[in-house]
């Protein structure tokens, strides 16, 4: 499948012979072949193996509703704030010098590796009924385990740096002699902000927010702890997905599936229509 | 506040509130529950914590997850090299759409992950249907969860070691040529150093995020105590049995490998800072 397998700017002495680079092609092709399309493929194939009726009537179920409801309602709670939380994070990190700077950019990245289990567990500790605040809050006739807030903080949590990882990087680039050179000027804090900040980091901020999304629409582990899966009630998408899955309805399992995975797919080709056309904007310690 | 945090005066405003939002979302949502692990982890004390994690199952457990995100992690430490790699040096049919979708991973819910890869190796599907003749078992075995775990953390040592790649210098390739050396010992000896800490922060990110995985992993591993358990999951049915205590001591035990990750990681980062310059 590769009819012109020839490196960039060819030079003999500067790349693998013939051979060798066909088989290295060939080998990353088969290889995510398997490994990223054909589970693509099947969740598709699963969803549609009773036809498209069985599908989409399986989408619209009162369970498999509520569960898209309650999956878009955290998304649009979650992304923006943590959209505003990446923003103040990273005008605080980039545009002032202050002592523990360091320390705390490893403690925003701290949700990457904690198990998204463990962040769920310890908002169960943290607000369930036998911690004190916990208490306090049931006291006040406030659900928070087991309810919507508990699934909305567990959502926080684990797409917390997703924002800020994206913006800190540019910023750090852009320096601040624009926000200087405009508050010098006479413009006002906020009016420099949205005038000058913000439309420079608006493709790094919007690339943080698709990212964060996708994470928050698909969060499984802390949301399955949190969530005490009451079914109608605190079942997202993909809890959602496990319950259908584990009582054997397939199809049903399946089509959500495919809905998230449809998501997956245009979050990926708005990812890439971004990186294409706004490379330089998106800076180069970005990607990943 | 203000004057006692800032080394150096800015010009620009909003320090406070900038700070006072990040610091107030990142106690609420991060900070307050670790401290609440950490602080159960306290009233039940070392002695007892050790006595619940020193158990048959939880040992074995735990030391699922490791050694398979560790396996993982190898895979991808290998085939993310030669991936970025081919990515950037190469021309080739489909090279673009292979590049989008390495991000496919970071994208897809891990549930969705999850059930689409068992329905793809469990005995009746159709790669299980290929292996089955040659007695392989993918699906409910251990080699399940390494397969879920490479599935996760295949985008993180390429999409940590391709910028990287994308600058190199061409001359210092085309010098080491020149002296004779060849095109092999080129890579090894000149290419391979400069991308050995991108490649070592990529693999540590992959390893941090494979050992606490339970989305993708639950559902093609079978869940069998002792063989095909991992921790997380273990942390889960504690938490059905709200036996909070053994949950807790589980994941201090994992907390405990995340810290050391990170400060992996970050050893890594200030290692690879010194010996050039910045990555």
């Amino acid at each position: 499948m590769s009819d012109i397998a020839y490196p960039v700017r060819a030079n003999p002495v500067t790349t693998e012979p013939r051979l060798a680079r066909y088989i290295l092609i060939g080998t990353v092709v088969v290889l995510i072949a398997i490994l990223l399309f054909a589970p693509l493929i099947a969740v598709f194939a699963e969803a549609l193996r009773e036809g498209w009726s069985a599908a989409i009537s399986s989408l619209s179920e009162p369970d498999a509703r509520s569960a898209i409801r309650l999956t878009l309602l955290v998304a649009a709670v979650v992304v923006p704030l943590n959209a505003v939380f990446g923003i103040a994070a990273a005008w605080a990190i980039t545009k002032f010098d202050f002592r523990g700077k360091a320390f705390l950019i490893t403690l925003i990245d701290l949700p990457f590796s904690v198990s998204p289990v463990v962040a769920g567990l310890a908002l169960v500790l943290l607000f369930g009924s036998n911690s004190a605040l916990g208490a306090w809050f049931i006291a006040h006739d406030m659900k928070i385990v087991f309810a919507l807030p508990g699934i909305l903080l567990a959502t926080m949590f684990v797409t917390f740096p997703f924002v800020a990882r994206e913006l800190i990087p540019v910023m750090m680039e852009q320096g601040r002699a624009e926000e200087e050179a405009a508050l010098t000027l006479g413009a006002s804090g906020w009016r420099t902000f949205f005038t000058v900040t913000l439309p420079n980091i608006r493709w790094a901020l919007l690339y943080g927010v698709l990212l964060c999304n996708a994470r928050a629409m698909g969060e499984f582990g802390a949301v399955a702890v949190i969530s005490g899966k009451i079914r109608g009630e605190t079942t997202t998408m993909p809890i959602m997905i496990e319950m259908l899955y584990n009582e054997y309805l397939s199809v049903a399992a399946f089509s959500l599936a495919a809905a998230l995975a449809m998501l997956a797919l245009v979050t990926l080709l708005l990812k890439s229509l971004l990186e294409w056309r706004y490379a330089d904007l998106l800076s180069a310690t970005r990607r990943h | 506040m203000r004057t006692g945090i800032l080394r150096s005066a800015s010009p620009l405003p909003g320090f406070g509130l900038s700070f006072g939002i990040m610091m107030t979302v990142l106690s609420i949502v991060v900070l307050l529950p670790i401290a609440a692990l950490l602080g159960r982890g306290l009233t039940i004390g070392p002695a007892d914590l050790w006595e619940m994690v020193n158990s048959q199952r939880i040992r074995s457990a735990l030391l699922l997850s490791f050694r398979a995100a560790l396996i993982a992690s190898l895979f991808n430490l290998v085939f993310g090299l030669v991936l970025a790699w081919v990515l950037v040096r190469y021309r080739f049919w489909g090279r673009r759409l292979i590049d989008a979708a390495i991000d496919l991973p970071f994208a897809l819910p891990t549930a969705v992950a999850g059930i689409a890869l068992t329905a793809l190796y469990a005995p009746n599907g159709v790669f299980g249907q290929l292996l089955a003749p040659f007695n392989i078992k993918i699906a409910y075995t251990e080699i399940g969860i390494w397969l879920a775990l490479i599935f996760i953390g295949l985008p993180f040592v390429v999409r940590t070691v391709q910028p990287v790649i994308e600058e190199l210098d061409r001359e210092i390739e085309e010098a080491s040529a020149t002296l004779g050396a060849r095109r092999i010992y080129t890579l090894y000896r000149v290419i391979l150093p400069t991308l050995t800490p991108a490649l070592l922060t990529g693999f540590a990110l992959a390893l941090a995020r494979s050992v606490g995985e339970y989305g993708s992993v639950i559902f093609i591993a079978g869940n069998l105590p002792l063989q095909t358990e991992i921790a997380p999951l273990l942390i889960v049915i504690r938490l059905e049995e709200y036996n909070y205590d053994a949950a807790t001591a589980i994941g201090l035990a994992m907390l405990l490998i995340s810290f050391a990750m990170l400060l992996a990681i970050n050893a890594i980062q200030i290692w690879s800072r010194r010996r050039m310059g910045d990555v």
